[in-house]
């Protein structure tokens, strides 16, 4: 029988299972119907880098600080390793991680000052969206991409990150909830009114070039 | 208001429901109820179906626009340096290294307390050859010269810090020359010169503690003389000479005698 241990990284099953010696060793056993197959740190976190620098960089939107901020992250989690839950998902405990050193840091701080209190707030970016042109058949042309990711760039913190999580790195809701510790209807509402927001957002970008 | 019009629009409420539903449907999270529902109506619903797509092509846009940071190669190295797994040694082999190690120094201490002992060993033989030597080659090799045992024996009383018995002769080949004094490590000792035929041959009595031999009876060739040592009682034998094995085992089982009726 095939191991299944990568799609297990990437969705880990109940079934995971974490023994006294492996995590003295730093090592991750799954258990399966197949024989245990262990990871290292770097064996479980590497595959998860280039995912995570480009959710640092769009967090940080800056190289330089997207690069101190997933070493960071992982510096953080390898001496956290050792205490890594059984039972829990490692990619969603790696973003965990990236976010909450990102929400603790100059930039992000910065950031949060712009989120709204509440989610009634988002109505006015929302809003934008009541305009029934549809910008997606022009996304598809390749030359409309900057567009849309200026206008990614542009969204507010909480909004972008959670359009990133579901549709970048196709996460879950119920993952996206664990990851930003809210009930995963606050994440249906965030992400259609994230959603909506990158639409008028692109709409209005649309309109400008015209 | 007409009937149509309520008919429009109690349509208008169902298809904003239908696509309120819209996200989590093409995001995979419905009900599996539910999703057979809407896909049902999605087919027979045109508007709708159009919002799906725009909303499918827009979900593929957002995640190839999303996709658009790379790490540069020199820092995922930096990264990768950093959480590196280090081999790790198991407690087994921790252990068997330990022991191995803890062999190879018991192996060198033993080796290194063999050698400096057969140095010591090497250095007393050349010493006493070197007595021997210098003694046959002195034109007055011992101070008390007699053939009687009962002379030379009581000649060392007052001069060296033991006494010792030597063997009768009789019916023997071997006869005693006389002795002296001698020293060795700077410990007074009896030097006894005995013949068989032509050849002289020494014995050295000494303090035992003088010599710390491993091997007693010991026996050693050095510049082709033969030595043979045995303690008793306190006191260390050595007999030197260029005779034959069996001449010094001879005087030796004799001398052992004579020092184990005393």
């Amino acid at each position: 029988m095939r191991c299944t241990c990568e799609k297990n990284r990437r969705n880990p099953p109940k079934t995971k299972d974490w023994n006294k010696t492996a995590r003295r060793r730093f090592t991750l056993v799954c258990v399966s119907a197949d024989a245990p197959q262990r990871g290292t740190f770097e064996e479980l976190a590497m595959p998860l880098f280039n995912q995570l620098y480009n959710f640092a960089h769009w967090l940080a939107q800056n190289r330089h600080e997207a690069e101190d901020l997933v070493q960071e992250t992982y510096v953080k989690a390898l001496h956290g390793f050792a205490t890594f839950q059984q039972g829990t998902n490692f990619r969603a405990w790696m973003y965990r991680i990236l976010r909450n050193t990102f929400l603790t840091s100059r930039s992000g701080h910065k950031a949060t000052m712009t989120v709204p209190l509440s989610e009634d707030e988002d109505e006015a970016v929302v809003n934008a969206t009541t305009d029934t042109q549809t910008p997606e058949a022009i996304l598809i042309d390749r030359n409309h991409q900057d567009m849309l990711q200026t206008a990614l760039e542009e969204l507010p913190l909480h909004f972008r990150e959670i359009v990133l999580l579901c549709d970048v790195e196709e996460m879950s809701y119920q993952e996206i909830a664990d990851l930003l510790s809210i009930p995963i209807g606050t994440v249906m509402s965030r992400l259609s009114r994230g959603r909506a927001a990158l639409r008028a957002g692109v709409q209005k970008k649309l309109q400008g070039a015209a | 208001m007409s009937t149509d019009d309520n008919a429009t629009q109690q349509s208008g409420i169902q298809h904003d429901q239908w696509r309120a539903q819209l996200d989590a449907y093409l995001d995979g999270e419905l009900p599996a109820d539910q999703m057979r529902a809407l896909d049902a109506h999605l087919r027979s619903c045109p508007g709708c179906a159009a919002d799906a797509l725009n909303r499918v092509q827009f979900k593929r846009a957002v995640k190839t626009a999303g996709a658009r940071f790379t790490p540069s190669p020199q820092f995922r190295d930096r990264i990768l340096k950093k959480v590196a797994s280090k081999p790790r040694r198991s407690w087994t082999f921790t252990w068997v290294l330990a022991g191995a190690f803890a062999v190879l120094l018991l192996a060198g201490l033993l080796t290194a307390y063999q050698q400096r002992q057969n140095l010591r060993e090497q250095q007393f033989a050349g010493e006493i050859a070197d007595l021997h030597v210098s003694t046959l080659a002195s034109p007055n090799p011992v101070d008390v010269v007699s053939t009687d045992r009962h002379t030379v024996k009581p000649w060392f009383q007052g001069k060296i810090p033991f006494t010792f018995n030597l063997p009768d002769l009789q019916n023997t080949d071997f006869t005693l020359l006389g002795g002296r004094v001698t020293y060795l490590g700077q410990v007074p000792g009896a030097h006894l010169i005995y013949q068989i035929r032509k050849h002289q041959i020494s014995v050295f009595i000494f303090p035992e503690d003088l010599v710390a031999l491993h091997n007693t009876p010991h026996d050693a060739k050095t510049r082709s003389f033969t030595l043979h040592t045995f303690a008793q009682d306190g006191l260390r034998y050595i007999i030197f000479g260029d005779v034959a094995r069996d001449d010094i085992d001879k005087l030796s089982t004799m001398l052992q005698a004579a020092a184990h009726s005393s």
